[in-house]
């Protein structure tokens, strides 16, 4: 990287360029209280293949400082970037890159009559356009009056620290006091972040407070909002203290072309994980250099279509739902449906499958249908593949597909065994290697459900294999929730009770005739019927789970006794195992 | 009145059922957005009486958005399911929303009740209820003649609701009924009601309910045990009530079960089945 300097007003700006000629440029802007720096990792990654340049803003790094606080209005802001691009750029357009202030930037340089024809697409990380949420926040407040205060409110108290900023003497004291001393034991505390002391810190902490005095205020009572109509990439940090993820809401009104994906990270994405970013910004130049376009970029676009104030809190997620033919496969579907989600449903039957989702599109959602029996690892492969290719990345698995065995455990034959294992165990752990894998993969902040049963704690006679393989998923579940807990990928065992889903219709009774088989179906399924509990129930729960990352989730007052039961009186437990409950 | 034979008899029936399907179809194409059900019920209650109507098995129901799903008080079956919530209210019709008629008149002494749904303007919701109720109507006459029980029947639906992820809202009907028996109509005509009821009718049904406990039938037709018996003849009005989140659909409609056992629909020439040719005949021309 090839330092430079640039005159811009009253400061000169210090940058670096690189990478090779002739290649897609792409411009990188800090934000607070960073400096270019804090670009390093994703620098050393675009540049092999795209030109690069990075900057220190005015008042940060080894740029100097205006002398008042009107300095470091977005006006100069804006000539600044605009003198680094005539300098280092001077023909064609370039890709914009922003964080945290620097994307706050970025959005300003989509509308400023000096940089707009300039810039060819936008990747936005961690900072909004003021105008844009303060317009969208003020007419919330017209339309919707006291309701759209809570979320608003959630955004006021992250964004606690822009009214200290504002106090006078308040955050320079702060700063001085230790706060910059102490910035990179801060980082790797709240986001597990290592980074090397600056000797500049304190200087780019204390600079930096005037961005926002010099801005927010102005922004905040007469926000200016304009059309823009430059390609827009968003990443949004799931865990981002500073920026909540409603900010970015309603956008696509005023910008048509844009893009949006949810990264499980915390603010500081461009250090927590540059090789990510990095393949992010390159898959946008590509697509907006060549018109290439494939599954996750739509499903981007998808997103930010989705992402309306009033669409549920599952907008533009996508779910896969396994057995989501009948019973808590497809009531669980429907439910995430209701809440925004479009939906993948898979069954080994492909007509209920096909049905489930024509009630999903009635719901107002994208459903995608395939026949898959979850046992078969080749056929679930495929289903990943498909995803991959047409639909995107799933963020919610349900592994539910399973199927009901009872009976004595030496009338059990191996085959039994074996299907009721392949189903019920295996169809859980293909479904959850292979879409955790892939959020893991591309940071998304996910969620795995696996439907175990309350079978899973409650040892019974006659239910031995069943009981088995439940037991088996509610643990496997466990572990990876402990696994995956860093990753910002939550996992749930649903334990539901007896529910009157049609299973019972389906259940095998080993060492059964077929007349037996029949009646004792349905005398299971009338047990069952009686005790009216339904796959809705089961849905409502696994939501729920979701929405609040439960460990377990069980539904049905059994299922909560007799985990009570196994808790307190394991001899209890195992006398009522002994009893004789099996349908004659 | 006596009626001398079975196709006059027959031919009396589908008279009824005609007008009653007449005074449903009159209504709905008078719906607009801003009346209430009370007025949609008032407009097949006009229609009937100038048509020579003046006694009712019940007089006109009407029910828009999501009380056509019996959702909410509408649903509470305590009571066996008489429920005020039941009767026309003051619901507004909007743009889009589902709405269905319910009439039941007697035309000499012959007894229709029908059930009619649809939607003002555009409801997708609506319409695929409406398709999915054509499975039900082929289902119930196959199984019957099948040799199935009455309650096997009822129970068949709700099989194949559950297969289609639709309720049974009928369940929320009095007695939970998917059909009741209906009889030419003994005695004088009367204009005489109990809650919206026919006291003629209210009476015949009660004389059916006590026929058929001493006989081991029941002219209330649900999936309960009371409807464990093979089907009896007669008259049945058949209405399968399918509701999806906020929206129902419904028909109803005259079947006949011969002397044999043998059940058919009464009469084809009904909305619901115009509409169901008309999409099939649309479908093929795409």
């Amino acid at each position: 990287m090839m330092p430079f300097h640039v005159a811009s007003g009253e400061v000169t700006l210090h940058g670096h360029a690189g990478g090779p000629e002739g290649a897609p440029t792409v411009v990188l802007i800090h934000g607070y209280p960073d400096d270019s720096t804090v670009w390093d990792g994703v620098v050393a990654d675009l540049a092999a293949d795209h030109r690069v340049i990075t900057y220190d803003v005015r008042g940060a790094g080894e740029s100097t400082a205006p002398a008042s606080t009107r300095g470091y209005h977005l006006d100069r802001l804006m000539a600044d970037l605009a003198s680094v691009l005539d300098q280092e750029a001077p023909a064609g357009k370039v890709h914009l890159v922003g964080h945290d202030w620097g994307s706050i930037q970025g959005w300003q340089a989509l509308v400023d009559p000096r940089t707009r024809q300039r810039i060819a697409s936008y990747t936005s990380v961690s900072g909004p356009s003021l105008d844009l949420a303060f317009g969208a926040m003020s007419d919330r407040l017209r339309a919707q009056k006291l309701g759209a205060l809570p979320p608003m409110l959630n955004q006021l108290m992250r964004s606690w620290y822009v009214m200290a900023f504002h106090v006078p003497a308040f955050a320079p004291l702060v700063w001085r006091a230790g706060a910059a001393r102490l910035w990179p034991r801060l980082l790797k505390r709240t986001d597990g972040i290592e980074i090397e002391a600056r000797p500049g810190q304190l200087r780019d902490s204390l600079n930096g407070i005037n961005l926002y005095r010099a801005n927010f205020r102005e922004r905040m009572m007469h926000p200016k909002r304009q059309r823009i109509e430059v390609p827009v990439q968003l990443l949004v940090p799931a865990d981002d203290p500073f920026v909540g993820p409603a900010v970015f809401d309603d956008l696509c009104d005023y910008v048509p072309h844009l893009m949006r994906e949810e990264v499980a990270s915390g603010h500081w994405l461009p250090l927590r994980d540059p090789a990510l970013l990095a393949g992010r910004i390159r898959r946008f130049v590509t697509h907006v250099e060549t018109g290439v376009d494939d599954a996750a970029l739509a499903q981007g676009r998808r997103r930010a279509a989705r992402h309306r104030g009033d669409a549920g809190p599952f907008a533009g997620r996508l779910a896969l739902i396994t057995g989501a033919g009948s019973g808590i496969g497809r009531a669980t579907a429907l439910a995430l449906a209701e809440k925004g989600a479009d939906v993948v449903v898979t069954d080994i039957d492909l007509e209920a499958a096909e049905r489930t989702a024509t009630l999903a599109r009635l719901i107002g959602v994208d459903a995608h249908v395939r026949q898959v029996d979850v046992a078969d690892l080749t056929a679930m492969e495929a289903l990943a593949a498909f995803i991959d290719e047409k639909v995107g990345i799933v963020d919610i698995v349900v592994n539910n597909a399973g199927i009901g065995m009872a009976g004595d455990f030496l009338d059990t034959t191996e085959e039994d065994w074996r299907r009721v294992l392949n189903v019920n165990l295996w169809g859980v752990i293909h479904g959850a290697r292979l879409f955790a894998k892939r959020m893991v993969a591309a940071r998304v902040p996910g969620h795995v459900v696996n439907v175990a049963s309350a079978a899973a704690y409650t040892p019974a006679r006659g239910m031995s294999a069943y009981a088995a393989t439940k037991a088996a998923v509610m643990m496997m579940s466990a572990c990876l929730r402990a696994e995956l807990s860093g990753q910002g990928i939550g996992v749930s065992t649903i334990c539901p009770g007896l529910i009157d889903t049609g299973i019972t219709d389906r259940t095998r009774f080993v060492g059964a005739s077929e007349d037996e088989q029949a009646r004792k179906r349905a005398s299971a399924s009338r047990l069952y019927a009686r005790r009216a509990l339904t796959a809705e129930a089961v849905a409502a729960d696994i939501v729920a789970a979701i929405e609040e990352d439960r460990a377990v989730a069980r539904t049905g007052m059994e299922a909560v006794a007799f985990d009570l039961i196994g808790r307190v009186s394991p001899g209890l437990m195992r006398m009522i195992a002994r009893a004789d409950l099996m349908p004659k | 009145m006596t009626v001398p034979d079975e196709a006059t008899r027959l031919d009396a029936f589908r008279k009824a059922q005609h007008l009653a399907y007449a005074a449903a179809e009159a209504a709905a194409a008078e719906l607009r957005p801003g009346m209430t059900e009370r007025e949609a019920a008032k407009l097949m209650d006009t229609y009937a009486r100038d048509n020579g109507v003046n006694e009712w098995f019940h007089q006109p129901f009407a029910w828009f958005g999501d009380r056509t799903a019996f959702r909410g008080p509408i649903a509470w079956t305590a009571l066996r399911g008489f429920n005020p919530a039941f009767f026309p209210g003051g619901r507004r019709l909007e743009e889009g929303m589902a709405f269905i008629l319910d009439c039941a008149p007697v035309v000499e002494a012959a007894v229709a009740d029908i059930g009619y749904s649809g939607a003002l303007g555009e409801n997708p919701v609506a319409e695929q209820l409406m398709d999915d109720l054509q499975a039900h109507r082929a289902l119930i006459v196959d199984r019957l003649n099948q040799g199935a029980t009455m309650a096997e029947v009822s129970r068949a639906v709700d099989a194949l609701c559950r297969r289609q992820g639709v309720e049974p809202r009928h369940k929320a009907y009095p007695y939970n009924v998917l059909a009741h028996r209906v009889e030419v109509l003994p005695g004088k005509p009367s204009g005489l009601g109990i809650a919206r009821f026919g006291l003629r009718s209210v009476r015949e049904l009660r004389r059916q309910v006590a026929q058929g406990r001493a006989e081991g039938w029941s002219p209330l037709w649900s999936s309960a045990e009371r409807s464990d018996h093979p089907p009896v003849p007669g008259l049945w009005a058949v209405e399968p009530h399918l509701g999806f989140r906020d929206v129902g659909a419904k028909f109803e409609e005259l079947l006949v079960i011969d002397a044999e056992g043998r059940a058919r629909w009464l009469d084809d020439d009904l909305p619901h089945v115009r509409r169901w040719n008309a999409r099939k005949t649309a479908r093929k021309a795409a």
